[in-house]
């Protein structure tokens, strides 16, 4: 094999000339890179000034609320004094002080059980991991201290105060250890709240709302959204509610209920859904994954019958197994066919196989078709 | 040179033939024709500039011996009366030009990572191991065949020592079935001969290497484990578990810490309350070695290959190192350090060149005019 002139090992690396390369188009090259859906913005929730945020934005956002007016809060975590790997705390020890926000050592369970110690003696204690997939070694003081102070203590002590925050969700290259959703691991967990996002808006009425909350709440942020997703958001202080789905689309024939990043999915899947079959489709955010709005899921598979819950997380033990047993025991007799669960398959999150892994449009789209023609 | 995409190249890779389809869209447009042509631009950059030049030139007889002694920065002993040989040691030519070529393969290959994740040919969390390849060269020279090795997921370099063929780990890398771990595990999770991987959960690593050196003893012989991490590691609960039952169950642990000052954005001496990492175990002895000089880290595992290998229980080798890149591809590396100090490193501390100079100081190659 012949020696390559020393220019060409400027490692071009991408061909001169490739024979195979279609010219493409700006939209092809967008389809190429962009994730699996497209962020739809929605209207701000509250009325108010607002500014231009996406997800991360959103975030520093109620977190600079929080600082602001309650002078207990501190915000700790891995990197997080320099803004953090994604940038959700850019600006706030500079503004409200190093001593409120700072780095850890790279400790998770150190950091939790830290964390529950701040909230157990009254201050607002905001605790971020730094990816959700690290959240394991927290696990034990989640499930052991935080979720059973109140109980244990019969109301003497509780904490509260304290809400974790951890970026999750496929990403589109995350892999393993960078891709996981773990909200169902936390959901088994009676006495903490855990809340999932849909966007900027919701971020920050969501995560205000956890911060305040009277329990000790996980608030998992899908990664993919921090930059992808950009609306109007209200700069002043506003919560949404906790514990109360939202119903973004009405429809008659069958019941989407997604949330996070999945959300975004799914709303196209109604869109093609109403396109290609007629059907019209009822789409539900659930927020708040524990403890999970019952009635706003119950009356909505009441009135179309079907049921499909789509989530990134394995299907085995994931989420949708729990909702579908509470509709199918509240709705058994209203059903016109099984509930549908399109999930996650059962396997680590994938490094070059996430593509047919994650449950996208046409996985969703295909269970729909399905429901449809029981 | 150019070929089309239905012709074979031969280049002892993997071929791709007559490969028409593009490859998955989220992955960028790399098609068969663009495979082939980085595989062999980077076959010639690994193989090919690692061995420039400068060691092709014929020396001259009379001016090149075949070994020399050398003294080495002295270690730091934590519980130790007597530590790893620092003055007069022996390196021969043979050896010195093994290092030379291994730690510029290493350097290279992190080189060529990096070019293809900008170019998205990457993608992922890519964790580049430049500037402190001293320490896997030199602790691979002191380990036997069958000593077993685990280390976090900065292992490009380890995947190369323990045996991994560069096109294998930039087709892992790229998500290949020609991948050393068939594309499943990408860039934090190679494995080999003995080499555990590979571990994406910092500090996750370090129970297992103590339980596959309980393995090891258990089977009745005198390999050890090299259980390696990172000084952000060093403050992670699990690590102390693995301490206490090393040193309880007397196991052939040699714990490495990597210490290249930085934990993804946090100093050192901002997530520790002591920096001092060998002597964190305790109870369990330490040595404080000069991470970027790859004859002190042989020395310093030489040590301890003996030391654990003949049942005195683990020891912490605190490997002082710093790295180029960031903390991973996704991480520029300069929000929370200067540009100044990266460059001040490289140019007086570089192992790489450091060796270079040893090489001409110790005359095993001649001076270049």
């Amino acid at each position: 094999m012949a020696l390559l002139p020393a220019a060409a090992i400027s490692l071009r690396l991408t061909p001169r000339v490739n024979p195979l390369r279609r010219k493409s188009s700006p939209r092809q090259q967008t389809l190429r890179n962009s994730s699996h859906f497209t962020y739809v913005p929605e209207a701000p929730p509250v009325p108010g000034e607002t500014q231009r945020m996406n997800l991360f934005q959103s975030v520093t956002s109620a977190l600079s609320n929080t600082l602001e007016t309650d002078p207990t809060a501190i915000i700790f975590g891995e990197d997080v004094a320099f803004g953090g790997v994604f940038r959700c705390t850019v600006g706030l020890a500079a503004k409200y002080g190093k001593e409120r926000v700072f780095n850890t050592p790279l400790c998770e369970q150190g950091i939790v059980g830290f964390g529950i110690g701040v909230a157990v003696a009254g201050s607002t204690a905001i605790a971020e991991i730094q990816f959700a997939d690290y959240i394991y070694p927290a696990f034990d003081q989640v499930v052991n201290e935080a979720s059973k102070y109140r109980y244990r203590s019969g109301g003497d002590f509780d904490c509260g105060r304290l809400t974790i925050r951890a970026p999750s969700g496929a990403v589109g290259h995350g892999a393993l250890y960078h891709s996981q959703s773990p909200e169902a691991f936390f959901a088994h967990v009676p006495g903490v709240r855990t809340v999932v996002p849909r966007g900027p808006c919701q971020a920050k009425g969501l995560l205000l709302a956890c911060i305040q909350d009277d329990n000790p709440c996980i608030f998992f942020e899908p990664k993919v959204l921090y930059r992808s997703a950009v609306e109007d958001v209200p700069v002043e202080s506003y919560t949404l509610p906790l514990g109360k789905a939202e119903v973004l689309i009405e429809g008659r024939d069958v019941t989407l209920v997604g949330w996070g990043t999945q959300v975004q999915v799914l709303r196209e899947v109604c869109q093609l859904a109403e396109e290609r079959l007629g059907a019209d489709c009822e789409l539900i955010d659930l927020r708040t994954i524990a403890p999970w709005d019952v009635d706003t899921v119950c009356n909505s598979v009441s009135k179309t019958g079907r049921l499909i819950v789509a989530h990134e997380a394995p299907i085995t033990g994931g989420h949708a197994g729990e909702i579908s047993s509470t509709v199918q025991q509240h709705c058994f007799l209203n059903l016109e066919a099984p509930i549908s669960r399109v999930c996650g398959w059962d396997t680590p999150f994938p490094h070059i196989h996430e593509p047919f892994y994650i449950p996208d449009k046409w996985r969703c789209f295909e269970a729909v078709r399905k429901l449809m023609n029981f | 040179m150019a070929k089309g995409p239905n012709d074979v190249i031969p280049v002892g890779l993997t071929t791709v033939q007559n490969c028409n389809h593009t490859f998955l869209t989220q992955f960028g447009d790399l098609n068969c024709y663009c495979y082939n042509n980085i595989m062999l631009m980077m076959q010639k950059i690994i193989f090919r500039k690692a061995t420039s030049s400068f060691l092709q030139r014929r020396p001259h007889s009379r001016s090149i011996v075949s070994d020399a002694t050398i003294n080495i920065t002295p270690f730091k002993l934590h519980r130790f009366d007597y530590g790893p040989s620092q003055e007069n040691v022996t390196l021969t030519r043979d050896d010195a030009l093994s290092f030379y070529r291994s730690m510029q393969r290493i350097r290279r290959l992190e080189g060529a990572a990096s070019t293809l994740y900008k170019n998205k040919i990457i993608r992922g969390f890519c964790h580049l191991y430049s500037g402190q390849e001293a320490i896997c060269v030199g602790l691979r020279a002191a380990m036997r065949d069958d000593d077993a090795i685990i280390t976090a997921y900065r292992a490009h370099g380890w995947a190369l020592m323990m045996g991994e063929r560069p096109e294998s780990i930039l087709a892992e890398l790229t998500g290949r079935v020609t991948g050393c771990s068939k594309g499943k595990g990408g860039s934090m999770h190679m494995y080999g001969t003995n080499f555990y991987g590979g571990n994406g959960i910092v500090g996750a690593q370090t129970p297992l290497g103590t339980g596959v050196a309980f393995a090891l003893k258990y089977a009745g012989t005198d390999r050890v484990c090299f259980t390696l991490y990172g000084d952000g590691a060093a403050n992670q609960g699990q690590l102390f578990e693995a301490f206490n039952m090393a040193a309880l169950w007397q196991l052939p642990v040699v714990f490495v810490c990597e210490n290249n000052g930085y934990g993804m954005g946090t100093s050192a001496d901002r997530a520790a309350a002591s920096t001092a990492y060998y002597t964190r175990g305790d109870y369990v002895p330490g040595i404080w070695a000069d991470g970027m000089d790859v004859l002190a880290m042989r020395e310093a595992s030489r040590f301890a290959i003996d030391w654990c290998g003949s049942g005195k229980g683990p020891l912490v080798i605190e490997a002082a190192t710093y790295r180029y890149h960031g903390h991973s591809m996704s991480d520029p590396g300069s929000s929370y350090r200067s540009r100044e100090e990266i460059q001040q490193v490289r140019e007086t501390r570089d192992p790489i060149i450091n060796l270079k100079k040893r090489l001409v100081d110790t005359h095993f190659l001649p001076r270049m005019k």
